[in-house]
């Protein structure tokens, strides 16, 4: 192995290059993150399987019909989503990551709850805000009375809603790169002379790239396999139409072929995110606790204050309001039942963001280990099912352990046991199901962590005679600690909000919160879908406040 | 603590059920909603000691997972709403006919499927509401007339995405033939203010709040909403009454190919569609009984006697690709 690092110079090679020599001996790994990549990319591999009997009736009826107008909504949704949700996330993330002002303390945790909100649940509570016969509108109309009714279910409402209810992706990840290491290069920069907005430009916030970028793609490949909030809004993209081919029309190989546009679409970005990267460098994370947090002065720190509270007010204050409202307008006696499907909520969202955080991390380390070609498609083709519709998900899911359940039966009929459904309608499937979908999620966050480990600290390991699960134990996992900590904190709040995979694959006895609002709100009863909805929001406060509390520490 | 363990367990992929099956239960794939079905199944467990299993969720993705469990699915009934939903699932091999002369005197021949795969167990009439301060029921005839110049900017319906209008579609295909169709659809959509909602509920309140006059909606759907708020200035109006009949759709069931519990569907199915459980089974959801023996609501028959459409429900399934091709086309989103 060559012993050679070779240093950045502007525009050079990443340190983590091929000859990175931190490699761990053990074809176990690497077998390991093979089967992971395998398993995860398995349902996208079934539905995509239906691609080989296409339909041309069906497809050139989509092609005429349909299809240019889903591209040009999807586009349009992504082209406004991308900057909604970067600058909001980026800006709110350095201030409360780096950035001393009044409520500081405060916002660093309550700007992560929105993201126990689903976006569904935000779809028809901003609806119900802007009805005609809601606070809004009425207000508006006693200004000017001749106004008619403003329709919000458009393209700008759909990604207004969507940026408030994903903005914490970025949030949680840039703010973790200010923290473990913004604050350090800062004041490096700043006894360099630089301005306090000349250091963040130049400084912090390349620094903090890859991260914001992994952040961005969970953003678009959430957007894209929404499915709650846009038929709320009766937008039309992607995952109605899949939704539309499948169970309307019966054409599985036409919803494979709106599947797969999906899939390029998401793998476009991976690798545009990759190219992004190959660019940047790759900084130690420093560790900052003891670095002073930037002050700010005067009328800045207000202003700070007011563009987190501002936030705050709209993508989770506001929301809230209108939810208690019609909440004790519908309240119902049984509340009883609530405390079992909040319970099953939180139980599910712990058990898959535990394995999904593992399977993450094994992953992303097996990467690490052999920077090739072929692992980083296999991570990016495993991570892929995150974009899709997440019924399309289940139904691929379902397929294989379907067959591996009737492939069992035949080895253990003849033995005397019965092992139908081993797999099917098993508690473990569905946990597995939510690994599969939110790997993305999870891989993203421990995967930018991991990137940020120079390679001399494996060689400095290695020299000490550390190997193997020690280093990885003694060595990475202090360092990955935060990161670690933001993946769960997003699997277990998906997981939790997650709605088609619960509702298809769940065992009998498992109904949670996400599968009474979904009851409610199919039917269009907003107001009794406000209390499950208010009780999946104080069940995610739980996890959310400890988790961001352990990663300040 | 319990849960706990159990899922400790299953994480080692054990099974959440047990595999050994009681003779005395039965297993049921709804998507009819929870609260539409549980007071049925206690009732029914209360009288017979049968105990019912059941999980609910969407109808598409209900129906798949059916079709991937094969031979091994647990389910034995599969309940779900709308005719071309239950069709599908007999095109797809799902449902086992049922020869039944208890489902036969209780179901009228066009709510039940020609071969006895699945059967209508509440029926909803899809019609016409209006808003009273602002429309006279005689300027209002049939569904077609929803497309005339008068209704311009005063019609509103919902989202094309919904299985109920690519029922109503689809009837109309069956009737009118493709191309009459498409035109009537074209009507409609040129006659809307504003994006279909995405549910009837919603369309109802627009009605409310000015933004439209007309609808096309579910008649339990303008029954919830009224008895939330008894003053709100809606009507219902039964079109199509010197034509074609009252559009009506249907919840229904059906006994899966692979029961497990066959007999226990069977039974469950027929109690379902029996006099004593169809007046509950209907006036849950303010839905008309199937069976002709049973009286509906008193809020439900307040709303008058219609002529409803005799087309055998099944058609609707048999035209709902098309259906959804036509109001594409047509722009209906």
């Amino acid at each position: 192995m060559a012993q050679e690092i070779t240093h950045n110079t502007a525009g050079g090679k990443p340190p983590v290059s091929r000859r990175m020599n931190i490699r761990i001996k053990s074809p176990a790994w690497f077998a390991l993150a093979g089967a992971l990549a395998l398993v995860a990319a398995a349902p996208l591999l079934v539905i995509l399987s239906f691609l080989l009997s296409p339909n041309p009736e069906i497809w050139s009826h989509l092609a005429e019909n349909v299809l240019s107008t889903l591209a040009v909504n999807t586009v349009l949704l992504l082209i406004c989503i991308i900057p909604l949700t970067a600058f909001s996330g980026v800006g709110l993330g350095w201030l409360t990551g780096a950035c001393e002002f009044p409520g500081r303390k405060f916002f660093s945790w309550a700007l992560v709850l929105p993201f126990a909100i689903p976006p569904y649940v935000f779809a028809f509570v901003y609806l119900g805000i802007f009805d005609f016969t809601g606070p809004v509108q009425s207000f508006i109309r006693s200004i000017f009375p001749a106004i008619g009714f403003i329709d919000i279910r458009n393209f700008g409402g759909v990604s207004l809603i969507l940026s408030l209810a994903f903005y914490p992706y970025v949030y949680l990840m840039s703010r973790s790169a200010f923290m473990t290491q913004g604050r350090t290069a800062i004041e490096a920069a700043r006894t360099l002379g630089l301005s306090p907005s000349r250091a963040f430009f130049k400084v912090a916030l390349p620094m903090a790239r890859p991260f914001i970028a992994a952040g961005l793609v969970l953003v678009c490949m959430e957007s894209l396999a929404d499915f709650g909030a846009v038929s709320i809004f009766n937008y039309d993209t992607f995952t109605n139409a899949i939704y539309k081919a499948w169970f309307g029309m019966f054409s599985l190989e036409s919803a494979a072929q709106l599947s797969s546009i999906l899939a390029i679409i998401v793998l476009t970005a991976l690798v545009a995110e990759q190219k992004m990267r190959s660019r940047m460098r790759y900084t130690e994370a420093g560790r900052s606790n003891k670095t002073d947090r930037l002050q700010l002065s005067g009328p800045w720190k207000w202003l700070a204050f007011a563009s987190c509270s501002m936030m705050f007010f709209l993508a989770f204050a506001l929301p809230c309001i209108k939810l208690l409202q019609w909440g004790f307008e519908a309240i119902e006696s049984d509340l009883g039942r609530y405390l079992e499907y909040g319970l099953n909520t939180l139980l599910l969202g712990l058990a898959g963001a535990a394995i999904t955080t593992a399977a993450a991390l094994a992953l992303s380390f097996a990467k690490r280990n052999d920077p090739g070609p072929l692992m980083n498609w296999s991570s990016r083709i495993a991570t892929l099912g995150y974009a899709l519709p997440g019924t399309v998900l289940a139904v691929g899911i379902f397929i294989p352990a379907a067959w591996l359940d009737s492939t069992l039966a035949t080895v253990f009929k003849p033995l005397g046991i019965d092992s139908s459904n081993m797999i099917q309608g098993s508690l473990g499937l569905m946990i597995a199901a939510y690994g599969i979908r939110f790997l993305a999620a999870g891989f993203g966050a421990v995967d930018s962590a991991i990137q940020r480990i120079t390679p001399s600290i494996g060689e400095a390991a290695r020299t000490l005679g550390a190997t193997g699960m020690n280093m990885l134990r003694r060595v990475y996992m202090p360092m990955l600690k935060k990161g670690l900590f933001t993946g769960a904190i997003l699997v277990l709040v998906d997981v939790m909000k997650e709605m088609p995979i619960t509702l298809m694959m769940r065992p009998f006895g498992w109904d949670t919160l996400a599968v009474k609002i979904y009851e409610y709100t199919s039917e269009g009863e907003w107001e009794l879908a406000a209390v499950p909805a208010v009780i999946l929001i104080l069940v995610g406060l739980f996890p959310v406040i400890l988790l961001t509390r352990q990663m300040d520490k | 603590m319990k849960k706990l363990i159990t899922l400790a367990i299953t994480a080692i992929m054990v099974t959440a059920w047990s595999a050994a099956a009681f003779a005395s239960e039965v297993v049921v794939y709804s998507a009819r909603k929870e609260h539409l079905i549980k007071p049925l199944f206690e009732a029914y467990t209360a009288e017979t000691g049968v105990k019912v299993k059941y999980i609910t969720g969407k109808a598409g993705a209900l129906l798949e997972r059916i079709k991937a469990e094969g031979a091994n699915t647990p389910a034995d009934l599969f309940i779900t709403v709308d005719a071309g939903n239950l069709w599908h699932a007999a095109n797809e091999g799902v449902l086992a006919p049922v020869k039944s002369a208890t489902l036969e005197k209780n179901v009228p021949a066009h709510l039940r499927d020609p071969e006895n795969r699945w059967a209508g167990l509440s029926v909803r009439a899809r019609t016409i509401v209006y808003n009273k301060n602002k429309v006279k029921p005689e300027e209002l005839s049939t569904y077609e007339a929803l497309g005339d110049a008068k209704w311009k900017d005063r019609l509103l319906l919902r989202t094309s995405k919904k299985v109920y209008n690519q029922s109503l579609v689809a009837s109309f295909i069956a009737e009118k033939g493709a191309a009459e169709t498409e035109k009537i659809v074209k009507s409609w959509v040129n006659n809307m203010p504003v994006t279909p909602f995405s549910s009837d509920t919603k369309t109802l309140e627009a009605i409310v709040a000015g933004v439209g006059d007309v609808a096309v909606v579910n008649t339990y759907y303008f029954g919830r909403l009224l008895k939330k708020n008894p003053d709100l200035p809606l009507a219902i109006f039964w079109p199509n009454q010197k034509t074609s009949g009252v559009h009506v759709n249907v919840s229904g069931a059906g006994v899966t190919a692979h029961a497990k519990h066959k007999e226990e569907a069977v039974k469950l199915l027929e109690w379902l569609s029996s006099a004593k459980a169809q007046g509950k089974f209907a006036s849950l959801n303010m839905e008309y009984p199937v069976n002709p023996e049973v009286k509906p609501d008193p809020i439900v028959a307040a709303w008058g006697e219609f002529k409803e459409n005799p087309m055998n429900v099944s058609k609707y399934g048999e035209y709902q690709a098309e259906a959804i091709k036509l109001m594409d086309r047509a722009g209906y989103k």
